[in-house]
Parts: structure tokens; C-alpha cells; sequence
């Protein structure tokens, strides 16, 4: 952004510091992400830089933090892994599936009360998490599913539905429908078109929606605080058990792991951004 | 052509009017069998159990449903003096029957919250009814303890009666019903929802307005910036966005621990000193940073995505008319960012006011918010009643705030990403 050479100086001195302040909050958005790295591989216990961390001593670096969280005595975190992902996949089959399907229906221009339908469906979107948690969590013990991986999955389909509607919606709109009725005028029936011509286009919408839906099942913790029991603990449960009684390393080294997680979801989700959007034909 | 003899037919021979109708039916039913699935889903696994929470939090039958025999002999009892024997008679068999079933310790639980020292006397009644004789109920029981003779502990038995109570959302302001069914306030030291429910929202509007301070010049920065800069400065909002909120508390929990990074740069540079360091966890301070950080991707992106929409040329055109750049900016750019500004501050502010995570650890006393005491009822006390009406009231207040924003700028100019 090159000022043109007849700024005047007060001006050119409001633009650079424009220029400082978005820097800076920049800075406050990602700086906080990068001090987990290093202190994950703190060779001592403490959450502070060391002396021989400061003069990058190789002696103060270690991986004995990440060594604890794999082959840790009594370690939670094998278990809440393996529960986190099974349960963020199968509450991602479900969203994707009764969001895409849904998507479909809403993007119709037939749909009658198109209105109401979209805000019943996006509301657990909308209404602040505690609220859904106590609702769902009165469904789930009724139906008799608290503390079972099945419930906490329920659970996150209902809280990742939303978002693959309105992603799947989305890509929707920008959809050419008469390449639909040219398959079906070509003798295809539904389901056919559906698999053949619709779904390979709007797939990218399909994916991010999918990407959303994961990570809100795996993120979650306010809704699996009400439901899970011993057995189903899950990552976010056992940082919010780990934060609130003391700030181990461990937590660091599973905190870089996790962000990795989200930089290779964030590369994903983006790629299929573009190329949708090279499908809508959305030009930049 | 005469309209009688000319309607356009089918090759089947339908008026195409009927037919194009039926066929439209049909697709109308297409679309909705598409959508029924989710929407029974929703329907049933979450709309129907926010219906259930407002049953829940009215529903008094608890006490009804324990003593019926006695409710049936106080139809005709005025409620001024002494009940007559029949209800001490009722009262004495229902009482009996809840001991069967070792259900009398719950009654008198809740009859002590409507008037203090009735678990007591309940017990008692519990030891001596076994020796009772028949007759002559209203002497035996009156003698058990003297507050049986006490017409207000039978007033209280009355005032359970109803069904449904709004004693829950009372509680919830620090209200209740006193022994005349009067609404009464608390004493002044023991109003702890109404601190929560102010700290709630003074925590939620200070970091929406943060966000939107520190949002509103980065979003512009995106959308003006050539593509190859802003995709790379994208990865700034996106990384935070799409990492867990607790790897993004735990390390400002690193970042504003006393012996952190913040406060040794605060040394270095001199601005405290060493042995001095001021405590930013454990209090609002920290609530604020975290939260300002965590939320504030929610509202770069959707005003990221109406700036974006805003064609650089109307501020030149500002500019050329003899405007200056502030001019310029506050007339033509500013009123074309509302909805953008709408929609940001309204996902922030939803989201912040039903937070309890990040305030819970790094706000330390500060941090308890009204979600922490639902969740807090919920698992803790197991009054689930209460945790529903206070669910409830937080869900109005988020409804009300909905119905500003949408006549302010219209629900429908929300834009998400």
C-alpha cells in the first residue's frame, strides 16, 4: 500500500501508524500460539524460559515431555485421543450427512417456510453453549446414552449440523441446476445424478463443512463436560482437568500437537476455499 | 382465441395450468422430505429439550404429588388458623405412606426451604408416629413438637399447593417468596446472581468492544491489501480460529503467569520493576486479553468479508469530491461496513456472554459467570431446575439482544465468511 507522493505528512504519519497497530494486533493474534513450542521441549519442569533455554544450550531442550505423554504411568492421554477422534469422526459422518442432505432440500426453490426452517436448523449455532449443553444433555439422559461414546456423538452431530448446512448451502447457491436436469433429461435417476454430477461439484462446500464439524466435536468441552463419564474422556476434558490443577509440560507438548492439527485443517480448509471458489466461478 | 375452448392441454390431455401445479406440489415435497430428517432430528434431540428445561424450571408438583390426601383436606381450609383434624389426619397417612417408601427425608428437605426448622420437627414426627393411636390425630401430632402448633408451619404446606412456581427465576434475580407468598429481595451481602449476571455482561460488551477496536483496522487491512500480502496475513486469523480454545487459554495461562514472558518484557523495558510484578491472572485483566484474543477472529472474518465487497473507487471518489481521507472514510466507507460491524459484534458478543471456559481459568475469582453457575448446578447441587431457569433467562436476554440487532440492521445482512 504506497502512499501517492502528494500525501500530505500528517496524513502519511497516520498511515504508518495505522501500518503499527495492525501490526501489532496481528502480533497479539499469532505470537501467543508460538510459546507453547519451545517450552514443550523444556528439559525442566518449570513453564518459564530457562537460563540454558535463553543461550539455546542444547542440554535445556528435550522430548521427555512428549515421551511422558505417550509413555506416561496412568497417562489419560492414549485413552482420550482414541475417544476424541472416534467420536469426532462418527459425529462428522453424521453432520455431513443429514447437513448435506438438508442443504439440498433448503437450496430448493420449492422449499416452503425456507425462513424458519433455516433458523430452527442453525440455532444450536446460535444460542450460547451452557444453554445447548443443558438441553442435550436432558435428551441424551432421558434417552439413557449419558456417559456412552454414542450419546457424546449425538450430541456433536447436533452441535456440527449447522455448520455443514450453511457451508454446503453456500456452494449451493452459486450452483448451475441445469446441469442436474440435463442428467436426469439424459435418462439418470436421482441418486445416480446426485453421486455423479451434483456431489463432485459442490464437494469442496461438502469438506469444509465436514472440517467444521470435526473440529467442533473435537474442541468441545462445555457439552462432554455434562456427559462423559470415566471412560469417555476426551482431549479437551483432560486439558480442562490439566489447566485447572497444574500447568504441566505435558499439557505444552499435547498443546503442539494440537497445533500442528489445526495448521494441517487450516491448510485443508483453505485449498478447498480457493478451489470452490474457482468452481463458482467467484472471481478475485 | 376464446378463453373457454383455447386452455393450453398436456400431450396427456391435463390443463398444463393443473399439471404445472402438481408438478410444483411435487417438488415442494421433494424439498421438504430432503430437509425432514435434520429438521425431525433437531427437533426432537433439541428444541424439545429446551421446551423440557422451561417445564422443568416451573414444575413444582414435587410436594403435590407427596402429599395429595393432604391438598384434598385443605380445599376447604381457610389458611388463617389451625387446619381442622381432617388435614392432620390426611397430612399424618401421607406422611406414613412416604415413610414406606423412605421418600419423608426429601419432603422435609423441601418443606425447610419454605419455612426453616420444618426437617426438624418432621423427624420427629418420623420417630413418634410408630407408638401413635388411632384418633385423635390433630392432639397427637400438635404434641409431637410445639411448632406443629405454629399456623405458619402449616401455611407453608399450603403454599406448595400450586403446581408450577417462577420460584426459580426468582432465585435467579435474588428474589423469593416470602411466608405471605410475597416477592422480596434478599439481604444486600447475599445477591450473588445479580453480580454474575452484571459481570456477565460487562465482560461480554468490554471484549466485543475490544474485538471490534483491534478487528475493525486488521479486516480493512485484508481487504485493501493485494491478494499475495493479505492471503499470508490471513494466516494470522485463521491459525488462531482453527485451534482449540483450550491450547490458546493455556498459553496466555504461560504468557500472563507472573514469572511470564509478558511481565519479563514489562522488566526489561522498565516499566515495573522486578519485584513488583503485577498480577495479570486471576482477574478481569486476564479475561479480557484471553477472550479479546480468542474471539476476535469472529469478528475480523465477517467484516473481512463486507469490506472485501467494497470497491475501492468510492473512496477515491469521496476523496476527489474534496473530501478529506477522514472525510472521506466516515461518510462513504464507515456506513458501507455496518453490516459487517453488525454481524461481528453480534456473533462476539453471543458467544463471550455464554463463555465460561477461558474466564474459569485465567480469571480466577473474577472468572465466575453466570454459564459457570449452570454448569455448576448441574453437576454440583444436581438442581437442575434452577440451573434451566437460569439457562432460560440467559437464552431471553440473547433472543432480546437477536430482535435489536435485527431491527437495527436486519438479520438477514449477516455474513459469515
Amino acid at each position: 500500500m504506497a502512499l501517492p507522493k502528494y500525501t500530505e505528512t500528517r496524513y502519511r504519519i497516520w498511515h504508518y501508524l495505522y501500518l503499527t497497530i495492525c501490526g501489532f494486533v496481528f502480533f497479539f493474534l499469532i505470537a501467543p500460539l508460538f510459546v507453547i513450542f519451545p517450552l514443550s521441549f523444556n528439559a525442566e519442569e518449570f513453564l518459564v524460559f530457562s537460563d540454558g533455554m535463553k543461550r539455546l544450550d542444547p542440554d535445556a531442550f528435550s522430548l521427555r515431555w512428549y515421551h511422558d505423554m505417550v509413555y506416561g504411568t496412568k497417562n489419560p492421554w492414549g485413552l482420550a485421543a482414541k475417544n476424541s477422534f472416534i467420536i469426532a469422526i462418527f459425529a462428522t459422518i453424521g453432520a455431513v450427512i443429514l447437513g448435506t442432505v438438508a442443504a439440498l432440500g433448503l437450496s430448493s426453490r420449492h422449499m416452503p417456510f425456507k425462513g424458519l426452517i433455516m433458523a430452527t436448523l442453525i440455532s444450536p449455532m446460535i444460542v450460547p453453549l451452557i444453554i445447548s449443553g443443558v438441553a442435550i444433555f436432558f435428551f441424551i439422559a432421558k434417552i439413557g446414552l449419558a456417559a456412552t461414546h454414542l450419546g457424546i456423538i449425538i450430541a456433536h452431530i447436533i452441535l456440527g449440523t449447522p455448520f455443514v448446512v450453511i457451508t454446503v448451502t453456500a456452494t449451493l447457491s452459486g450452483f448451475d441446476h441445469s446441469v442436474t436436469r440435463a442428467a436426469s433429461s439424459l435418462g439418470s435417476d436421482p441418486v445416480n445424478t446426485f453421486m455423479k454430477i451434483t456431489l463432485p461439484l459442490i464437494l469442496p462446500g461438502v469438506i469444509s463443512g465436514a472440517l467444521f464439524a470435526f473440529v467442533t466435536s473435537f474442541d468441545e468441552v462445555v457439552v462432554v463436560l455434562f456427559l462423559a463419564g470415566l471412560d469417555n474422556t476426551t482431549i479437551p476434558i483432560q486439558m480442562w482437568t490439566g489447566l485447572r490443577e497444574q500447568l504441566s509440560p505435558t499439557i505444552l507438548a499435547v498443546a503442539t500437537c494440537l497445533i500442528i492439527l489445526s495448521t494441517l485443517i487450516l491448510v485443508t480448509a483453505e485449498l478447498l476455499r480457493r478451489r470452490s471458489e474457482r468452481i463458482r466461478g467467484i472471481n478475485r | 382465441m376464446s378463453s373457454e375452448t383455447q386452455k393450453i392441454l398436456t400431450t396427456d390431455g391435463i390443463p398444463l395450468e393443473i399439471s404445472l401445479k402438481k408438478a410444483e406440489k411435487k417438488n415442494k415435497i421433494k424439498a421438504f422430505l430432503l430437509v425432514a430428517p435434520l429438521l425431525l432430528f433437531i427437533i426432537i434431540t433439541y428444541i424439545f429439550p429446551i421446551g423440557e428445561m422451561f417445564t422443568r424450571s416451573i414444575d413444582d408438583r414435587m410436594v403435590t404429588n407427596m402429599l395429595p390426601k393432604t391438598f384434598k383436606a385443605m380445599e376447604t381450609w381457610d389458611g388463617k388458623e389451625l387446619p381442622p383434624e381432617e388435614v392432620f389426619a390426611a397430612f399424618l397417612s401421607d406422611y406414613r405412606a412416604l415413610a414406606e417408601k423412605k421418600e419423608h427425608g426429601k419432603l422435609g428437605q423441601r418443606l425447610n426451604k419454605e419455612k426453616n426448622g420444618f426437617n426438624t420437627i418432621l423427624k420427629k414426627l418420623w420417630r413418634k408416629m410408630k407408638k401413635f393411636e388411632d384418633g385423635n390425630t390433630k392432639e397427637q401430632i400438635m404434641a409431637v413438637h410445639k411448632r406443629f402448633r405454629d399456623v405458619k408451619y402449616w401455611q407453608a404446606i399450603k403454599r406448595t399447593a400450586p403446581p408450577y412456581t417462577m420460584g426459580k427465576y426468582l432465585k435467579g434475580m435474588d428474589m423469593y417468596y416470602d411466608e405471605d407468598g410475597k416477592v422480596v429481595q434478599v439481604e444486600e451481602d447475599r445477591r450473588i446472581h445479580r453480580i454474575l449476571w452484571l459481570r456477565t455482561l460487562e465482560i461480554a460488551v468490554v471484549v466485543t468492544i475490544l474485538c471490534f477496536l483491534m478487528g475493525y483496522p486488521i479486516a480493512h487491512l485484508l481487504a485493501t491489501l493485494p491478494m499475495k500480502y493479505s492471503n499470508l496475513l490471513m494466516i494470522c486469523v485463521l491459525l488462531p480460529f482453527w485451534t482449540s480454545l483450550l491450547v490458546r487459554t493455556a498459553s496466555w495461562m504461560i504468557l500472563l503467569q507472573q514469572q511470564g514472558i509478558v511481565n519479563d518484557f514489562f522488566v526489561m523495558i522498565g516499566l515495573v520493576a522486578d519485584d513488583n510484578r503485577p498480577e495479570m491472572m486471576y482477574n478481569k485483566t486476564g479475561t479480557y486479553i484471553a477472550m479479546t484474543q480468542i474471539l476476535l477472529p469472529f469478528m475480523v472474518l465477517p467484516l473481512y468479508s463486507v469490506m472485501k465487497t467494497i470497491s475501492p473507487s468510492l473512496m477515491r471518489a469521496g476523496k476527489s469530491l474534496g473530501g478529506t481521507p477522514f472525510v472521506a472514510f466516515w461518510k462513504v466507507y464507515f456506513p458501507l461496513t455496518i453490516p459487517g460491524i453488525g454481524a461481528g459484534c453480534l456473533l462476539v458478543f453471543i458467544l463471550a456472554i455464554g463463555y465460561y471456559i477461558t474466564p474459569a481459568l485465567v480469571g480466577g475469582a473474577s472468572g465466575t459467570l453466570i454459564s459457570n453457575q449452570i454448569a455448576y448446578h448441574m453437576k454440583e447441587t444436581l438442581d437442575w431446575s434452577f440451573a434451566s431457569a437460569m439457562g432460560l433467562m440467559l437464552l431471553t436476554g440473547v433472543l432480546v439482544v437477536y430482535w435489536i440487532y435485527n431491527k437495527l440492521v436486519g438479520i438477514d445482512n449477516i455474513k459469515l465468511g
